[in-house]
């Protein structure tokens, strides 16, 4: 497994953590999706989580924006924090959490609406612009965050559907950023791209980390070699090592990862 | 080990079991196909000999004929004072002026064809007069409906060659007709009373104006209450409604309900609205509270098709940049949802539109000969008209049944034209 020599090594363990989850279960009726999970994700890293289909890796990235409590039977249990704040906790307001732990999905889903408009619901909603003009500003930095500015300033009352896949893909990074959010969780954001696109959005999650924590779920072991500093395989529910990513993919402590990062399963 | 299989033959594409059985497989489809054109010209042709009578007994409907007298306006046969006409209250006096008397007087004059003229006729000096005052004293021709039976002969719906016991005109009537006919008295021209008018049990006085009016009333009161409670039910069944038994059990209930004779809904308002309520009986308000119980199934079923319709990648999308359920409810699944909507609402007020059954029951089968007047006055409806005109014995009313049996198809296929354009322009493909 190649690992990009121009790549970072991880910032080291002694960072304050963004997010935490510790033995966290998740119960989708009487079936167990995730077992016994502790993670730390910090800001200054881009962190992967690998695995075969069904092994849990979504479900866990969707415990951290509380995405689960949309599912009917979904039950998490343990302790998910956010700059050590419990965000399963009553007190928590959900809308404001998921402000502030933004998602990018697997298929591209901008809404039915102008690019602009895409990226200003956001600020819109959550009342960060005072002003047009502040919005305009904001749905300007969003998109050129997103490396979206260039093609998209010429046409931003264009409907965002109307763009190629791996612009509305951005466009749905674009508004993520657009809300100013800590953490941005990405679940498998290339697996409708074509190589081309995907490149780009790998280029763009590594020009976002360290504004940002980036939790990325892939199907493509590739694609964390290349974009992540830490990565978390997952296997049947729970975590089966996490650790730098080129650790993982030279030297794998486990030989469940191992058999998975050499293709010998999933 | 399984046991090793005999070797299989290759396959013959050419022999003659299996051209025959692909020359089956043809002959089944070509058989299929003529089945499917010769349903659809059957239903076609039942659709276009309806039209096609309707439009033959319908079309005269929207014609009437008039005749040409000659009226004095003169003061004494009017009983006015000129000197008060000319005063500060001339319209006053005007408008109380005995204008049947000059009717009368002015028929005379048209000799063998004196009773031809519709009971009404009169109005129409009284409206002459009130535009122009200046024509009092003065004598001028003027043209005035005529009879039903006149306006029949008219327009040739009397098989005259018939015994005259059988042909349904007496030799007194059409002797009146030839000799208006003879003078020149006579002219067609579009009936505009038919879609001013009320109801009245004078063929060439009665129109559907009142009726229209009615339906307009009542469509309103059940899109105003159906449409809110309808739209909203749907969403909480799709958006919030917790899964499970109770869910089952309203859903039954709806569909349930969507397949109810119309007939118990007006059950229900004459036992509720009439009996209990105490609402008033005949009125556009009652119907239409009726109507909206009937099709609020049907748009709550619609709505939840159109909202079920909307990707769950857009909640996902509004929910994942902090939407709260209500916004990503009103700001992009109901304006998503729409046309659907829409469409749904369209294609139930158009059913309630055409509905009599409940009225039937909440007194709206009233002859009723003034145009409504608000939400509470007695009224009728389009459909309610063509069953109460159908049923009358008289021969002028059968043109007008049928024309406004056309004006009514002519409302609903807009309604459901629009249904179809709203659907295709805003329906959106993911």
């Amino acid at each position: 497994m190649n690992v990009n020599p121009a790549q970072q090594p991880a910032i080291g363990h002694n960072v304050i953590p963004k997010m935490t989850a510790r033995d966290v279960n998740v119960f989708y009726g009487q079936k167990q999706a995730i077992k016994n999970v502790s993670i730390d994700v910090t800001s200054e890293n881009v962190t992967a989580f690998i695995g075969p289909s069904g092994c849990g890796k979504s479900t866990f990235l969707r415990c951290l924006n509380r995405m689960n409590d949309t599912v009917d039977g979904a039950r998490v249990e343990g302790r998910i924090s956010l700059d050590a704040q419990d965000i399963y906790a009553p007190t928590m307001d959900v809308v404001q959490l998921r402000a502030r732990v933004g998602m990018v999905f697997q298929k591209p889903n901008p809404f039915p609406k102008s690019i602009y408009e895409n990226v200003a619901y956001g600020p819109r909603i959550h009342g960060l612009a005072r002003a047009k003009a502040d919005l305009d500003n904001i749905v300007e930095s969003a998109l050129r965050r997103a490396g979206l500015w260039d093609e998209a300033k010429d046409r931003l009352n264009e409907s965002g559907t109307a763009m190629s896949g791996g612009q509305q893909q951005r466009l749905c990074i674009a508004r993520a950023i657009a809300v100013d959010p800590e953490v941005i969780l990405m679940d498998e954001p290339c697996s409708a791209l074509d190589p081309i696109a995907t490149a780009r959005i790998e280029e763009l999650i590594d020009e976002l980390r360290g504004r940002y924590a980036i939790v990325i779920v892939t199907h493509n072991m590739q694609q964390a070699a290349r974009v992540s500093q830490k990565t978390a395989f997952f296997h049947l529910g729970t975590l089966v090592e996490y650790d730098d990513t080129s650790a993982i993919f030279t030297n794998p402590r486990e030989t469940r990862t191992k058999d998975y990062i050499t293709g010998r399963y999933g | 080990m399984t046991a090793a299989l005999p070797e299989r033959q290759p396959t013959d594409w050419e022999s003659p079991a299996m051209r025959s059985r692909i020359a089956g497989r043809y002959r089944a489809e070509r058989n299929f196909r003529r089945l499917g054109a010769a349903a659809l010209v059957i239903a076609a042709s039942f659709l276009a000999f309806l039209l096609f009578t309707i439009v033959r007994d319908g079309w005269s409907g929207f014609l009437r004929t008039e005749a040409r007298v000659e009226v004095s306006f003169t003061p004494a046969t009017l009983g006015v004072d000129p000197a008060a006409v000319s005063g500060p209250d001339g319209a006053a006096v005007l408008a109380r002026a005995d204008y049947l008397a000059l009717m009368n007087e002015a028929a005379r004059g048209l000799g063998p064809a004196a009773g031809s003229l519709s009971d009404a006729a009169w109005l129409v000096l009284r409206d002459e007069l009130l535009a122009k005052p200046a024509l009092l004293g003065q004598r001028v021709s003027v043209w005035v409906p005529v009879r039903s039976t006149i306006d029949l002969l008219a327009k040739d719906k009397f098989d005259l060659s018939a015994p005259a016991d059988s042909r349904g005109v007496s030799d007194r009537e059409v002797e009146a007709w030839r000799w208006l006919e003879r003078e020149g008295r006579l002219r067609t021209g579009f009936n505009s009373a038919f879609f001013g008018n009320a109801d009245s049990t004078e063929p060439e006085l009665a129109g559907i104006g009142g009726a229209v009016l009615g339906s307009l009333f009542t469509l309103f009161i059940t899109i105003i209450i159906a449409l809110p409670l309808g739209v909203l039910s749907a969403v909480w069944l799709e958006e919030f409604a917790p899964k499970g038994r109770l869910a089952d059990v309203i859903e039954l209930s709806i569909n349930n309900l969507a397949a109810v004779p119309s007939i118990i809904f007006g059950l229900l308002g004459l036992a509720f609205f009439l009996n209990f309520a105490g609402l008033p009986r005949s009125s556009p308000f009652v119907g239409g509270i009726t109507l909206a119980l009937m099709i609020m199934p049907v748009i709550v079923i619609a709505s939840r098709v159109a909202i079920k319709a909307v990707p769950p990648s857009i909640r996902d999308a509004a929910l994942g940049i902090g939407a709260s359920p209500i916004q990503v409810v009103f700001q992009h699944v109901l304006p998503l949802a729409l046309p659907g909507i829409m469409t749904g609402t369209i294609i139930g007020i158009a059913r309630a539109l055409g509905e009599t059954a409940p009225l039937l029951l909440i007194g709206m089968r009233a002859f009723v000969t003034d145009v409504p007047q608000g939400l509470a006055s007695p009224a009728t409806v389009l459909p309610m008209q063509v069953f109460l005109w159908s049923d009358d014995v008289q021969r002028g009313f059968v043109e007008k049944t049928s024309a406004a049996i056309l004006v009514l198809l002519i409302i609903l296929i807009a309604m459901n034209s629009l249904a179809i354009y709203l659907r295709n322009r805003f329906e959106r493909r993911w």
